[in-house]
């Protein structure tokens, strides 16, 4: 279970170096469970969790990763909305001079705009059933990758 | 934290650059060593922010009325600072930090700066990094500092330490928590808040706090400040104008009476006591840990444990 030593490696490297992430619904959409159940997941492997809850535009979102300073940023996204919303934000985030921030992106994605999402410079897209395991991994690898001090 | 350029980023922050002001908060929760390095960088003429600490019961709508007060301020042409603490889990040191839900609004505005705060630990939820995220937002010339708690029972009576008007919250149907807290944070309100007061609970809760106020049950041993009871509806916008011109009454009071300046000498001394307390618990865990302990005289071996963490503290 290579997987399992490697997530346990990653959590203890956690204590030393607090993680920051902000998780944001994007958009029209309420549908706000799983971006709660990973939120929640997220907290529990010791990381400081921001949630700005429901129906946020891209321009609250990038605000809110300024203020509280995240190394990563989680959207979740279920509307359908997924390509023109996280279009603004990238963009939003590059004007503002957060290019460096990772973007994780969850929810109702076709797979078919999985490339497309990626070109824009979206680390990676977890698709429903994600283990939250993995959700965890890959956002503290990003943080830690990131390393601005 | 090798290569940042503090002076750089203090003047940035200076002149009102947002990205700035998120770094150097996060600078001053990473170590106390940069925080005392930038409180020493930013003058302090000229400060004369306002801290207001909102306190009270889990569920009565702090973060709602924070929200309303943020936009009344901002309509007086202030610029709004916010402090969220919320707690951090005790088992996985992982936090989720929520109170900004309810500020969103606020997000985009250049005239507001809203940053949680998780307590990491810290009994009664300030943190020394807290305390002095308060004191830089001062400093960067904020008109308005409100520090959000976590409103859990007495031990939230810290606040006292940090805030020039304190506003305790609660609402209709807590009766018996009141009771329970009177002697907690109850005791500790410049004005109390009646919030959710379109609830058909409200009149007997007001009435009953108004009762509390003039037997002088509530408010504690305050003499020249009667503390004030308000009304207010944050959901539906109702009697914020009341409670924000009892905060300027008050502000007034504190102001003409010295209080003013004496309350942010408490502040900093409270500050430094926070930070000498989190070395030495540090030291202190450390030294623990190590020795060798029988426990046939606990007392001599409580002292001998402070004796030997005080040496280990790095002094320069």
């Amino acid at each position: 279970m290579g997987g399992a030593t490697d997530l346990l490696e990653l959590l203890k490297k956690t204590r030393d170096r607090r993680i920051k992430v902000l998780i944001a619904k994007l958009g029209l959409d309420g549908h706000d469970r799983g971006a709660k159940v990973v939120a929640r997941a997220l907290k529990d492997a010791g990381l400081e969790v921001i949630y700005t809850g429901i129906r946020q535009t891209p321009e609250q979102v990038v605000e809110t990763a300024i203020q509280e300073d995240v190394d990563v940023i989680g959207v979740s996204i279920l509307s359908g909305a997924h390509i023109p919303l996280m279009t603004r934000l990238m963009n939003l985030l590059k004007k503002k001079g957060l290019g460096d921030t990772p973007v994780f992106l969850g929810g109702t994605i076709p797979l078919p705009d999985i490339p497309k999402l990626k070109e824009m410079g979206i680390r990676n897209i977890f698709l429903p059933g994600t283990p939250l395991k993995e959700i965890i991994k890959e956002t503290i690898e990003a943080a830690l990758e990131r390393n601005r001090d | 934290m090798r290569n940042i350029n503090l002076d750089e980023l203090i003047s940035n922050a200076l002149s009102g650059d947002r990205a700035s002001i998120g770094r150097l908060l996060t600078y001053i929760e990473r170590s106390p060593e940069t925080a005392s390095q930038i409180l020493s960088k930013i003058l302090v003429q000229n400060v004369h922010g306002h801290v207001i600490g909102v306190t009270g019961i889990p569920g009565s709508g702090k973060s709602t009325l924070i929200s309303r007060l943020i936009s009344h301020y901002k309509n007086m042409g202030m610029r709004v600072a916010v402090v969220a603490i919320d707690p951090t889990s005790p088992l996985s040191r992982g936090a989720l930090l929520g109170d900004r839900i309810r500020m969103q609004e606020h997000a985009t505005d250049p005239r507001v700066f809203i940053r949680s705060v998780p307590t990491r630990g810290v009994k009664g939820g300030l943190s020394f990094s807290g305390v002095a995220m308060i004191e830089v937002f001062d400093r960067l010339g904020f008109d308005k500092i409100i520090v959000e708690s976590i409103g859990v029972g007495q031990t939230d009576i810290d606040i006292m330490n940090l805030a020039h008007t304190i506003l305790v919250v609660t609402a209709p149907g807590m009766g018996d928590e009141i009771q329970a807290l009177k002697a907690g944070i109850m005791e500790i309100g410049d004005i109390y808040v009646l919030n959710k007061s379109d609830k058909p609970e409200a009149n007997r809760t007001f009435a009953y706090l108004n009762f509390a106020l003039e037997t002088g049950e509530l408010g504690g041993e305050k003499v020249s400040w009667r503390p004030k009871l308000v009304k207010t509806s944050a959901v539906l916008g109702q009697g914020i104008d009341e409670l924000a011109n009892l905060v300027e009454e008050h502000l007034s009071y504190i102001r003409e009476s010295g209080l003013f300046n004496r309350k942010i000498m408490i502040r900093r001394r409270y500050m430094v006591k926070l930070l000498a307390e989190k070395i030495f618990i540090e030291r202190l865990e450390e030294v623990s840990s190590s020795e060798e302990i029988g426990g046939k005289d606990i007392y001599s071996e409580a002292i001998k444990l402070i004796k030997k963490a005080s040496q280990g503290v790095n002094t320069n």
